[in-house]
């Protein structure tokens, strides 16, 4: 009794305390509420963006990656590394061993050498990549990377689709995004710079939209159409240019992804004859049980189990 | 086993006499599981949910042992290991890993479910009270373990909720900042930290395995209640576990795996956050740190402590509200001291824990989403709700409530059907 109104009393003061916070909080909101955000006001959702690989069927459309690769290689890769992905990992996307070794190590598609020594006097040399190399960074460390770029660090290409709110349409909006921040408006028609005059993108940063805080330090990489010049000889606009990128960088975030679509295909099915096939046991089982007053029915019935042993003993059957 | 008409078990075969003379570990099976356990007939699938917990456990500790052969302990290290070495170069590392962090999700889902079942037809009330109290202890375990393993893969997510949890013990006077530092075994959360969240994440699902036996040896004491709540009287209430919930509990955790593989081979990152797949930065905090959706009622209760009360700060009300709120679910047997176990037959009570049901579900919404003035304010109403209704709103009702009549025993429930039981209990 004594324990219930002391614990009691503890809930009262827990929620004493919670709705003074309720309160105070309200007061504040109130007498002086919160300043709106440009970021928050003019920040635009991504753009759609439907692939091949996209749902519970998705495949990679290899073209596209190949693509993809071509961009990241002849653009991105000039500041953004993609550390987490090997060369041998392009076999993948439709190349032969000679191809890949070729686009690693023949120095005409991929230039970046691998950081080494020199096994005659042990000092840092540079080697020609091989298939089994990660793809090697355009810099040497963060600290070089961030000289290079106005102080900016240029993350890391891998993972960059599973480490956006939005992935690969994140990826697509934000390439092709860039805006004339003077007379900008969003949806609703307001004007950016006269509804806040002191959001103007400060020298150095790049006004984009899509971008969470509005102002990215990466001008725009895709400017022209043609600037690569694709080997399959597809129309290289900005808008393809973006996409087949994007499709790329989904590749190398999730390289297991159509492996993981087939053993689900299979899981999935395997799960749903074995629950179907349990169930019909379960229901066999329990036509019994529900009955009134049999507590043992089929196999574990006394006088079938009797008439089993009778069985086995006539067949000659032991146990 | 409390009930006299649990069949023993009987070896026939001359070996397994043999072996029971010397070591009965059949017999100790059989008595668990099998034959030798009567079960009451009427329970609903709301009691499938403790095997698949224990399914779940299974599937945690076969995967996590795999993975932890190929994961790397190390600051420098362990996000490689996770998304380039396990990711891509182990054989179906991938499907190890994204079976281990989605199952850890649905331990969860699934352990939520066994504990509201228990809320609801009064599983915590004598004779299981301590049946109840173990199953808290491996919940804790569970949180514990759970949030350890959050931190291993090394990103900015493990980072910086490694940093804002362990921080809660700063909040206390005096004690806190050395005992954080101590835990952490460093200012801030690094290589010592990683390291023995390792050894303590490797460890503690084994301490949960044997929290596991207690609380189901616990159980099989009293055996297991029902949805009537009205005591087993005599063998015609029972059923024999083997094959019947076996059978039961087998087609129903094919249908929950079912979902589970869904979600890990189709949406497997559905249920986590993007910012862990960036490298842990101490430089650079993520714009909004939140835990895996199984802490967000709690971190909600946390973040809606904003005011100094007495003579202490916001931030440890918020830390004792957090802690409090799990550990006032230790005292439930003696917060609830009305008879009827099942509320199904507790007209009010059954209102007031809809109540809880939708409060608990406000307070992990408001938990998981950015902070905005009208959320916090719904999260503040909703947790002042969460402790009045188990330290005063519950007592009170288990007072003065009228219950409805309890059928007279379980077999009458089941073989006389819905209509002979009170109609409310049917309209529930």
């Amino acid at each position: 009794m004594l324990l219930r109104w002391f614990l009691g009393f503890v809930g009262a003061i827990f929620a004493l305390a919670l709705l003074l916070s309720l309160f105070s909080g309200l007061k504040t909101y109130f007498t002086s509420p919160p300043a709106p955000l440009a970021a928050e006001e003019f920040h635009k959702e991504p753009k759609e963006l439907k692939l091949s690989s996209d749902g519970p069927f998705g495949k990679f459309d290899k073209a596209q990656l190949q693509r993809g690769l071509q961009v990241y290689t002849e653009v991105c890769s000039a500041c953004h590394s993609l550390k987490l992905v090997s060369f041998r990992d392009l076999k993948e996307i439709g190349y032969n061993d000679a191809e890949v070794k070729a686009f690693a190590g023949s120095g005409k598609q991929w230039k970046i050498e691998v950081p080494s020594i020199n096994p005659d006097t042990g000092e840092a040399t540079t080697r020609k990549a091989l298939p089994s190399d990660t793809f090697p960074a355009p810099f040497a460390n963060d600290t070089a990377a961030r000289a290079a770029n106005n102080n900016a660090l240029p993350p890391d290409l891998s993972l960059i689709t599973k480490s956006r709110e939005g992935g690969a349409a994140y990826v697509y909006s934000l390439l092709t995004g860039w805006a004339n921040q003077q007379g900008y408006r969003n949806e609703k028609g307001e004007e950016l710079l006269k509804k806040f005059p002191d959001a103007k993108t400060p020298p150095g940063l790049h006004f984009n939209p899509y971008f969470a805080n509005l102002n990215l330090a990466m001008p725009p990489p895709l400017t022209t159409d043609g600037q690569v010049t694709y080997a399959d000889g597809k129309k290289a606009t900005v808008d393809q240019m973006a996409q087949d990128v994007s499709a790329f960088l989904v590749w190398t975030a999730q390289p297991d992804l159509e492996r993981r679509h087939a053993a689900g295909l299979a899981v999935v099915l395997f799960l749903l004859v074995a629950t179907i096939l349990g169930f019909l046991a379960k229901q066999q089982i329990w036509h019994g049980g529900e009955r009134p007053l049999v507590r043992e029915t089929g196999a574990l019935d006394p006088k079938n189990q009797a008439k089993t042993r009778r069985a086995k003993g006539k067949a000659g059957v032991a146990g | 086993m409390s009930f006299s008409w649990a069949k023993p078990y009987e070896p026939k075969h001359p070996l397994a006499r043999w072996l029971d003379e010397r070591l009965p570990l059949p017999r100790l099976v059989y008595g668990a599981i099998g034959g030798g356990y009567p079960v009451p007939r009427n329970l609903n699938y709301f009691w499938n949910f403790g095997v698949l917990a224990g399914i779940f456990l299974t599937i945690q500790i076969v995967t996590g042992i795999v993975l932890a052969m190929h994961y790397y302990a190390t600051a420098d290290g362990a996000f490689n290991s996770v998304n380039q070495l396990i990711m891509r170069d182990v054989n179906a590392g991938w499907l190890l890993r994204y079976a281990h962090m989605n199952g850890a999700s649905f331990f969860f889902i699934v352990t939520y479910i066994h504990i509201f079942r228990g809320l609801y037809y009064g599983s915590y009330k004598a004779p299981r009270e301590l049946v109840w109290m173990l199953g808290l202890v491996i919940y804790l375990l569970m949180m514990a373990t759970a949030f350890m393993g959050y931190v291993l893969p090394w990103g900015q997510m493990s980072y910086w909720g490694a940093q804002v949890i362990t921080g809660f013990f700063s909040a206390f006077p005096v004690v806190g900042e050395p005992l954080r530092v101590f835990l952490l075994g460093g200012y801030a959360p690094d290589q010592a930290a990683l390291t023995r969240f390792f050894s303590l994440h490797y460890l503690l699902p084994f301490v949960i395995a044997g929290v596991v036996i207690l609380h189901i040896w616990s159980l099989h004491i009293p055996g297991s209640g029902n949805p009537t709540g009205v005591d087993v009287k005599d063998e015609k209430d029972t059923l024999p576990f083997h094959p019947f919930y076996t059978a039961k509990d087998g087609w129903f955790a094919g249908a929950f795996l079912l979902v589970y593989a869904l979600v890990t081979f189709y949406v497997p990152n559905y249920l986590g956050h993007p910012d862990n797949y960036i490298p842990a930065n101490a430089l650079a905090t993520p714009a909004h740190i939140v835990p895996e959706w199984y802490f967000w009622p709690f971190y909600a209760i946390l973040r809606s402590c904003t005011f100094n009360l007495f003579w202490i700060d916001a931030k440890l009300w918020g830390v004792l509200a957090m802690f409090g709120s799990i550990l006032l679910l230790f005292f439930l047997p003696w917060l609830d001291k009305s008879r009827v176990r099942s509320g199904n037959y507790r007209p009010v009570f059954k209102r007031f824990f809809w109540l809880l049901v939708i409060d608990v579900i406000i307070l992990g919404y408001v938990g998981g989403a950015p902070i905005v003035w009208w959320r916090t304010a719904l999260g503040q109403i909703a947790a002042a709700y969460y402790f009045l209704h188990f330290l005063v709103i519950l007592p009170l009702v288990s007072a003065f409530e009228t219950t409805d009549p309890l059928p007279n025993s379980i077999s009458e429930s089941v073989l006389s059907g819905d209509a002979a039981e009170p109609p409310v209990a049917v309209a529930g």
